[in-house]
């Protein structure tokens, strides 16, 4: 959905997973930077019905960029920048008393 | 500039807390130390200048034209900043703002995951502006962002939308968007302008006012760029993004007749509103202002709000624009000076007297401008039922209708008690001021005498461990110890 600009100051490739799947992005960019430069539009369900979001505002408003990082949940992911080996994951809809 | 790291590095006490480091937190910080005063300035982003200035040391963006001239003036706020001794605190984000025993205030930190509570004898908030909820059917798909969020992945990341793109909605920043994403090679199919015609006629009287502005030229340049070249559509008065699990197009009504047009992203932007939660939460009164149609923050002339020690500058306290928000963020700094002591009332006035004048020069034709470019009202008050109002919790416009209706729901926050929209994470930035709106419009009373959300601390999500790690007070010990 996104692509990088040409004539973009280069950076640092980090390495990260989102949902288990092995992916770059640079140095410098927000988790949800990073998200939308590799093609991923959705990065959470709603708690409520359970509908595809993404991230909305990138600026720490709407809350829409929710995502699961090492483990722990609801991380605004507009405002955390990549670091590298992060472990990213969807944050799916509302969680269950089993932990699931 | 001191750059803080980690929680443990910022100090018990500072003179001078602000909250945000856009333009009026800039200039309030760096006014603030030069002065002598010992300054923290929080910001949750990971790098200064707030979203006009964004990423503006860092932005992989080499071509300057892309972004424009203004976009670069933010650089002088940040190297003011650098050669005093602030101490700046970026991803840091201020929870909680309350008075304190000592007659200061007690502000809650979070940065790296874990909180602190410390001290500050002033506090400015300089929390600047949002997008305004702009609701139509199918504006919570993936593929729709805010104009604003596009603009922030250009200048912090270097993306621009990689398929067909649609800017849809009204106001200044449609036209710069529209102007920097096709200078940096995006492919836009439309652009989508719901400025209701009949708003010039309401703008020209203050089109005097505007001639003198320095928005003018401006204005006119980007309007003119922008129009030439990109595949405008005026006169828009309704719109809907389609798709099932993403979007696919968006349909556009204008003169009765419908069209769709396929997209992979549509970009909204209805203008900017203050970002107020933090100012509310603190208890600072507030008032519907009717030209630019939203809830500001009530402030003096020196940016005071109605809690002594609590300043508000920039847009946080009312859309005036980059240039005016750092002016704002000076004169707010130097009150603060002189209710510490530091200068005499006199030595504020003298200093503030040609920041004051440039202040007003910079607000010119400012009220044509809102005027020209307030929203239609279908898109303040979505007319189709099943329009999702409040994004986290899935609450319809019908059913905001419907309740206010049938049970005679008289504010928002009786609204939040039966419906429970405001109650997701964003706390009510995305719905609070269309859920006034539908019941302002439903009982036919005004926007002011329907209220707004109360809000209260934390407002941003704080974990519980950290709370639970913070060191408890003698006060919170003797609360619990009977």
């Amino acid at each position: 959905m996104f692509r990088l600009m040409h004539e973009a100051k280069p950076a640092e490739a980090l390495g990260f997973t989102f949902d288990g799947r092995a992916l770059t992005a640079r140095a410098g960019d927000t988790v949800a930077a990073a998200l939308l430069a590799n093609g991923i539009q959705a990065c959470r369900q709603t708690p409520v019905s359970g509908a595809d979001r993404g991230p909305y505002c990138m600026m720490g408003v709407c809350f829409e960029c929710l995502v699961v990082i090492d483990g722990v949940g609801n991380r605004q992911g507009c405002l955390v920048p990549l670091r590298e080996g992060m472990r990213i994951e969807t944050q799916a809809g509302r969680r269950h008393p089993d932990g699931g | 500039m001191i750059t803080i790291e980690t929680i443990g590095q910022v100090a018990e006490h500072y003179d001078i807390a602000v909250v945000g480091a856009g333009p009026a937190g800039l200039a309030a910080a760096s006014r603030a130390a030069e002065l002598g005063l010992s300054v923290l300035l929080a910001d949750e982003n990971p790098a200064p200048g707030g979203q006009i200035y964004r990423a503006i040391t860092t932005t992989p963006v080499t071509k300057r034209a892309v972004l424009g001239e203004d976009y670069w003036k933010g650089g002088a706020l940040v190297d003011r900043l650098r050669p005093t001794n602030a101490a700046y605190a970026p991803g840091c984000t201020v929870w909680s703002v309350a008075p304190d025993e000592a007659g200061g205030f007690e502000l809650g930190l979070s940065l790296g995951g874990q909180a602190r509570l410390i001290a500050a004898g002033q506090v400015i908030l300089a929390t600047g502006a949002q997008e305004r909820p702009f609701p139509i059917p199918g504006w919570t798909l993936p593929g729709v962002m805010t104009a604003g969020a596009a603009q922030i992945a250009l200048k912090a990341s270097g993306l621009v939308p990689s398929g067909r793109t649609v800017i849809a909605g009204c106001g200044p920043l449609l036209y710069l968007l529209a102007g920097q994403l096709a200078a940096a090679g995006a492919n836009i199919v439309a652009v989508l302008d719901t400025t209701p015609r009949r708003n010039w006629l309401a703008a020209i009287a203050a089109f005097p006012g505007f001639l003198r502005s320095p928005y003018l030229a401006k204005g006119l340049k980007l309007m003119a760029a922008a129009r030439g070249r990109l595949p405008f559509k005026t006169g828009v008065t309704a719109l809907a993004a389609g798709g099932s699990d993403k979007l696919t197009g968006v349909t556009v009504t204008r003169g009765g007749a419908s069209e769709t047009i396929p997209c992979d992203a549509l970009l909204l932007h209805q203008g900017v509103i203050p970002g107020i939660n933090l100012a509310n939460a603190a208890g600072c009164a507030q008032h519907f202002d009717t030209v630019q149609h939203c809830w500001t923050p009530t402030v003096d002339d020196w940016f005071a709000s109605s809690i002594p020690g609590i300043a508000i500058a920039g847009d946080g306290a009312g859309i005036g624009g980059a240039e005016s928000a750092a002016l704002r963020g000076e004169i707010a700094a130097l009150d603060a000076a002189r209710r510490l002591g530091r200068l005499s009332e006199a030595e504020r006035n003298e200093k503030a007297a040609p920041t004051q004048a440039e202040l007003a020069r910079s607000l010119r034709g400012r009220r044509f401008l809102d005027l020209l470019y307030r929203p239609a009202p279908q898109f303040l008050a979505p007319p189709a039922d099943e329009t999702i109002v409040c994004r986290c919790e899935e609450v319809t416009a019908g059913q905001i209708r419907d309740t206010a209706r049938r049970l005679g729901v008289t504010g928002p926050n009786q609204m939040k008690a039966f419906l429970r929209c405001g109650m997701g994470p964003c706390q009510g930035r995305l719905c609070g001021p269309t859920v006034v709106e539908l019941i302002a419009q439903e009982r036919g009373v005004s926007a002011e005498e329907t209220g707004y959300y109360r809000l209260r601390p934390p407002v941003k999500p704080v974990t519980l461990a950290e709370l639970a790690a913070l060191p408890p007070t003698d006060a919170a010990i003797k609360a619990v110890v009977r």
